[in-house]
């Protein structure tokens, strides 16, 4: 097996335009990685026969001299994305034989860009968890494995597929989504990088929706550099989206300068949990230090509502849910129930639910009708919504005194083993997303850097959270922060 | 017959998952503002409430198993119910992140005429319309 699934888009790039390389054997070296990587279980459907066209394509246009950065890039694309005529089950049984009439307006771009479909990526269930559990396809397993130990460990949710595809070379990048860290906190598990654009950066149309107000999408790559790269390719304004915001899309790439002198950059003290492991204490340090030594000045600051953010997400993104997801009723498309003689309509939406939805996804639709119900929007939903205002203006608050970044911890752990987790509450599932969920209720950008490694040798992530629309600069600091870490280490192959 | 899978609660012993359930614990015994449900804990949820949610959301749940998702869904509100600490006097509700206004387009069709796509995922589509079982008698 080649070595060419490990390059950089970057790399990759600069190869196809000399000539030295083309897509049609980077791509075919992808196949060969995801064919041999099956124990992962991070290809939910493999598009191989689209792939190989689109590298064919991409190599006459890259011929042609005026190719895209994207063009001829092998990507995987998370199961939320709807591909035409291809399976798009947003890892859900209700979605089962599902095959879209029509393609994601994120995707159209990549596609138009000259950018190949290796296959689509598995991930929780509607993007409803942080550890690849609820997948209908079963979990996905992390290329990483603790020193000395054969155990499977999680990549992280909801983009799991996507972590553990990037980090175990089987695409160059993939697609994310993110709706409280399901971008960040699998990319931060599998020592990759991941973004989560401003809200209304990326069109949201054509993505199966989970929490419209917080849902975005996002690249996972090896690289800041490469999330620049692939950033860039996602954004921009669309009609069908009514949040994409009409804005410019800056050169990200051009931005990663590795000059951040005179930047302040703030470390939230309520970022500081009780009981956090000392690794991630360490760790935030560290990356404090090695922004102060590229020239930032490090400011503590406060962002007095953080410890609510959870709560208030886990009213906010099951409702929007209850709401989104009431369209899987077994009439247009999906799955439907059996019926038996003398069932109504009624048993006939209410057995499709319930055969079609896993127990994660029934728990956060009931959480969400609840919270909606007549005599309880006000105690939970509409004290929510106020809750998530004032978390808003705590960060506008401190961009307001000059802050330019937030470096915090990425997750408050190292990823821990498949089936830990499924005896315990569900709320301790939760507290993966306790540093990534505020950005995402504030409509931020935020990134997770590769930042060191744990007793274990597991991976561990930096998240850096910039002001709206200032990812060109967030990345910059990112990428700063990327080379004075210098994280080189890769999962050793045992798949 | 559908059933949500049982979860049972059991400490593990990182310091983390201590200040976790310090966390939820902390969270159960705050005190609750009025209602409209008089005499009724909100955050404590019986089984007819659960039957009542799990209609509400067209879910089906065999009575069997609403005890266990009355349990689960009382856990989850007693961790919302820290939002009761915040003083939310005089905030405005978000309802849009980025501040901007919803853009507006002209009230004329700009897409369709292919009922066979529309249809072509349906689980019974019949003479151009989505079958379904009899609503009216």
């Amino acid at each position: 097996m080649s070595d060419l699934s490990k390059l950089t888009i970057a790399d990759a790039r600069d190869k196809m335009r000399t000539g030295e390389l083309k897509s049609t054997e980077i791509t075919n070296a992808c196949i060969d990685a995801i064919d041999g990587a099956d124990a992962l279980n991070a290809y939910a459907h493999k598009t191989f026969d689209i792939a190989r066209d689109q590298a064919s394509a991409a190599d006459a246009r890259i011929a042609k001299g005026d190719a895209p950065d994207m063009c001829g890039i092998p990507l995987g694309i998370k199961d939320l994305f709807c591909t035409k005529g291809v399976p798009t089950q947003a890892a859900s049984n209700i979605l089962r034989d599902f095959k879209p009439e029509y393609e994601s307006s994120i995707t159209t771009g990549l596609w138009d860009q000259g950018a190949v479909m290796l296959g689509k990526l598995n991930m929780d269930e509607f993007a409803m968890g942080s550890s690849n559990e609820t997948s209908t396809y079963g979990p996905v397993v992390s290329p990483w494995r603790k020193a000395g130990s054969n155990m499977d460990l999680t990549p992280g949710g909801s983009s799991g597929g996507s972590a553990a595809a990037v980090s175990g070379d089987l695409c160059l990048a993939a697609t994310g989504t993110d709706t409280g860290g399901s971008i960040r906190q699998p990319a931060a598990f599998t020592g990759i990088v991941g973004v989560k654009p401003t809200y209304g950066r990326c069109s949201r149309w054509g993505i199966v929706a989970f929490a419209s107000s917080l849902d975005q999408a996002g690249p996972m790559t090896k690289t800041v550099r490469d999330s620049a790269i692939m950033l860039e390719a996602m954004c921009g304004h669309d009609a069908k989206d009514s949040t994409s915001a009409d804005l410019a899309v800056p050169n990200f790439e051009a931005a990663l300068t590795g000059d951040i002198r005179g930047k302040k950059i703030g470390l939230p003290k309520e970022y500081r949990l009780d009981g956090m492991p000392d690794e991630i204490e360490t760790l935030w340090s560290q990356g404090a230090e090695m922004l102060r030594d590229a020239g930032a000045e490090i400011v503590d600051i406060s962002l007095p509502h953080t410890k609510y953010a959870l709560p208030a997400y886990y009213v906010i993104a099951p409702a929007e849910a209850s709401s989104n997801l009431a369209r899987y009723d077994g009439v247009r498309y999906g799955h439907r129930a059996k019926l038996q003689s003398g069932d109504g309509i009624t048993e006939m939406y209410e057995r499709t639910r319930a055969e079609g939805f896993g127990p994660e996804v029934q728990r956060r639709v009931m959480i969400g009708a609840y919270v909606l119900s007549a005599g309880f929007y006000d105690a939970y939903y509409r004290r929510a919504q106020r809750v998530r205002t004032l978390i808003k203006q705590d960060f506008e608050k401190v961009f307001a005194e000059g802050v330019d970044a937030i470096l915090t911890p990425a997750t408050p752990s190292a990823a821990f083993g498949l089936g830990e987790m499924v005896d315990v509450d569900p709320i301790k599932m939760f507290l993966n997303d306790v540093f990534t969920v505020t950005v995402n209720l504030a409509g931020l950008p935020g990134v997770s850097v590769p930042a060191g490694i744990d007793k274990d040798g597991l991976p561990l992530g930096l998240q850096l959270i910039g002001r709206p629309w200032e990812e060109a600069d967030m990345l910059n600091s990112a990428y700063t922060l990327e080379r004075a870490v210098g994280f080189v280490s890769k999962p050793e192959k045992w798949w | 017959m559908p059933t949500l899978r049982r979860r049972k609660h059991r400490a593990q012993n990182t310091d983390f998952t201590k200040a976790l359930i310090g966390l939820q614990s902390r969270a159960r015994s705050a005190k609750w503002g009025g209602t409209e449900h008089e005499g009724q804990n909100p955050m404590s949820i019986d089984k007819d409430t659960a039957r009542r949610v799990a209609h509400l959301a067209r879910i089906e749940v065999a009575v069997s198993d609403l005890e266990t998702l009355a349990g689960e869904l009382s856990n989850i509100l007693g961790f919302m119910e820290q939002l009761n600490e915040v003083d939310v006097e005089g905030v405005t509700p978000m309802t849009s992140v980025t501040p901007m206004d919803l853009p507006r387009r002209k009230d004329v069709v700009t897409d369709g005429g292919y009922p066979e796509k529309i249809l072509s995922n349906a689980p019974d589509a019949r003479e151009g319309f989505f079958a379904v079982p009899k609503v009216v008698e």
